[in-house]
């Protein structure tokens, strides 16, 4: 079984990004860049089935700028065998992305999409749906537990209220939540291994895909700030304070 | 144009998330129409049929809805779509699930987590862990939007007069099938629509002292319980009590961290909170930059204080 993991280049989580004095977006230039937490655990969780014999090849695939090489050899470093980049300047959005990852998905014939369920810039959440949508293939989101039986994937999901169980035929697409497994570090030696391993470029045109945006942001602005409030002395003050002040007990 | 909501439901309710999607509907403009995918939801329609602004409620009963399966929601949606110049849907696990279905099959884009209406195709939305909010025009004919439940105050469950419709159920995907759910029961209110939060962090130690400390203050103050992401990793609760960026989004009118550091994925998930305490040792904890109220103590100490003298 072929496995396809679609990896994000984001900013990276412990920074806290400044949006710019135009307010015309956020200030990008010279951030620390990662690949996104949620991709990294799909990255993971792909590499897990093929130890464990229920996954051949795992490719691993990101759309964006050229510097989403460096995402897909940190891929090929946690163990992704080959990486295809679609690279492109035009700022990219999830129904695009989508369309991309659906032709590539047309082109290689995978089993298994697993995506990340949100990437943390943009905090999204929509294109593994949309690209089961695309296929016409059935969907487990937020998934924390993955088991595959013969022609099915049997996912553990987060909900509202606690977990569901599903059963899913394949070809499908799992999107991953945050316990579905802790990913390993890249070692030095595989590291190393990742740089001569097959990285194909590819360009929205040559998979024949529209990545024009539908949406156009406007005014990217601060949120408003919360009031510095005040360190009180003890559990007493405290009380004195939530009841005669903020008035909320 | 009319509106659409896609419900959430359990069938015999409206989940509480459906009104504020229904507020959000009324904000646009134009009739807001109510979608309830179902099995025997014949009671879940009526209460929907009675939130103040709704005009109509399109009740799609049958089997492929018995487990609310997005594949089913997704197609039952885009059946009625054409009526429709915007499409809602709750930013919870299940709207999340759905919307970018519904989207991707009218070949539409998708707004997320909206927590303002501009105009009919502009939105206010949180990027980066909510440190930017996105002023985002859509050129689509068809707007497909999740709504920050916090952003919008709930539509009234009393009031409307909207008429039930009946349309045909579609067939099941086939594409997959539910198995089990294991959900947590709970007596306290649910987490995104409650007054009070007490949350607790890895600074509880363990799921057992998570319960012995935290319990008898959420009881006092008649509180939801919440956690950190390194609380419910930890295995101290489980996880659908993580708020955060990718957990849940509270604003309630008190929210007490405790043995919480102040990440700033958690703060994503409850700096909208009206009031906000933080009980936490460490003086510099940023948790402290966003409480109004910061008390320096150890919980285990300070927490059954609190709870006793309230
Ligand atoms: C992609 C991604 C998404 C994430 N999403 C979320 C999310 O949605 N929600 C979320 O919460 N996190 C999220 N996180 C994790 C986040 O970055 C932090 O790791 C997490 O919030 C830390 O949890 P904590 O504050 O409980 O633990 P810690 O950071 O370990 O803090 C524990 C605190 O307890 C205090 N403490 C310890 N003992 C005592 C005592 N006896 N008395 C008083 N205080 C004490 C300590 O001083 C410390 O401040 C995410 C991370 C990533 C990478
Ligand atoms: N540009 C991209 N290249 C590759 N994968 C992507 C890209 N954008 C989104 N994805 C995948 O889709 C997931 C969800 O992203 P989003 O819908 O943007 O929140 C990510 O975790 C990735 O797995």
């Amino acid at each position: 079984m072929k496995v396809l993991v679609p990896v994000k280049r984001v900013v990276d989580y412990n920074v806290k990004v400044r949006v710019k004095a135009d307010n015309s977006g956020v200030d990008i230039a010279n951030v620390k860049m990662s690949m996104n937490p949620f991709c990294e655990i799909a990255v993971e969780e792909a590499v897990r089935l093929k130890e464990k014999g229920a996954a051949t090849e795992i490719i691993a695939v990101s759309a964006g700028v050229a510097q989403c090489q460096e995402t897909l050899r940190n891929a090929m470093a946690i163990g992704a065998d080959r990486g295809i980049l679609i690279e492109t300047d035009v700022e990219l959005q999830p129904l695009a992305v989508a369309k991309l990852l659906k032709a590539v998905v047309d082109r290689e014939q995978p089993q298994l999409v697993i995506l990340g369920k949100q990437a943390i810039d943009d905090d999204a959440n929509q294109t593994g749906q949309m690209l089961a949508a695309l296929l016409g293939w059935g969907q487990a989101t937020f998934a924390s537990k993955v088991e595959i039986e013969g022609n099915t994937a049997k996912v553990t999901c987060e909900v509202d209220g606690g977990l569901e169980t599903i059963s899913v035929k394949l070809p499908a697409i799992i999107t991953t939540d945050l316990r579905l497994n802790e990913p390993r570090y890249a070692t030095l030696p595989n590291i190393m291994k990742a740089k001569k391993k097959q990285l194909d470029t590819l360009k929205p045109a040559d998979l024949g895909v529209d990545v024009t945006p539908r949406l156009t942001t406007l005014k990217v602005e601060e949120p408003p700030k919360r009031k510095g409030g005040v360190k009180v002395a003890d559990v007493a003050a405290l009380i004195d304070k939530l009841k005669n002040e903020a008035k909320v007990i | 144009m009319a509106n659409l909501v896609i419900a959430e439901h359990d069938h015999g309710s409206l989940k509480a998330a459906t009104l504020n999607v229904i507020s959000a509907a009324s904000v646009i403009g134009g009739e807001v129409h109510v979608l309830v995918a179902g099995h025997n939801a014949k009671a879940a329609a009526e209460a929907a049929s009675q939130v103040a602004g709704v005009a109509k409620v399109l009740l799609a009963d049958g089997d492929a809805h018995a487990h609310r399966l997005p594949e089913n929601t997704a197609a039952q949606v885009v059946a009625a779509a054409s009526a429709y110049s915007h499409i809602l849907a709750p930013a919870t696990p299940y709207g999340k699930a759905v919307a970018p279905r519904v989207a991707a099959l009218l070949d539409k884009a998708q707004i997320s987590d909206i927590i303002k209406v501009i105009d009919a195709d502009t939105f206010m939305r949180p990027i980066y862990a909510g440190n930017a909010y996105a002023t985002v025009k859509s050129s689509d004919s068809v707007k497909v939007l999740t709504v920050r439940g916090t952003a919008f105050a709930a539509a009234a469950k009393t009031g409307g007069s909207g008429v039930v419709e009946n349309v045909s159920p579609i067939a099941d995907s086939g594409v997959s099938t539910f198995v089990s759910a294991e959900l947590v029961k709970s007596e306290r209110p649910e987490l995104a629509a409650a007054k009070i939060i007490v949350s607790g962090g890895r600074g509880l130690g363990s799921g057992e002292k998570y319960r012995e400390v935290l319990t008898p203050l959420a009881d006092k103050l008649g509180a939801a319980m919440g956690a950190s992401r390194a609380a419910v990793d930890a295995g101290y609760v489980p996880n659908d009590y993580q708020v955060g960026q990718t957990g849940k989004i509270v604003a309630p009118d008190l929210y007490i961290a405790i043995g919480v550091s102040g990440a700033i994925q958690h703060l994503a998930g409850m700096k909208d909170s009206k009031v906000i305490v933080a009980i936490n040792k460490d003086p510099d904890a940023p948790i402290f930059s966003v409480a109004d109220y910061g008390l320096v103590a150890d919980l285990f100490e300070a927490v059954p204080e609190l709870a006793s003298k309230l």
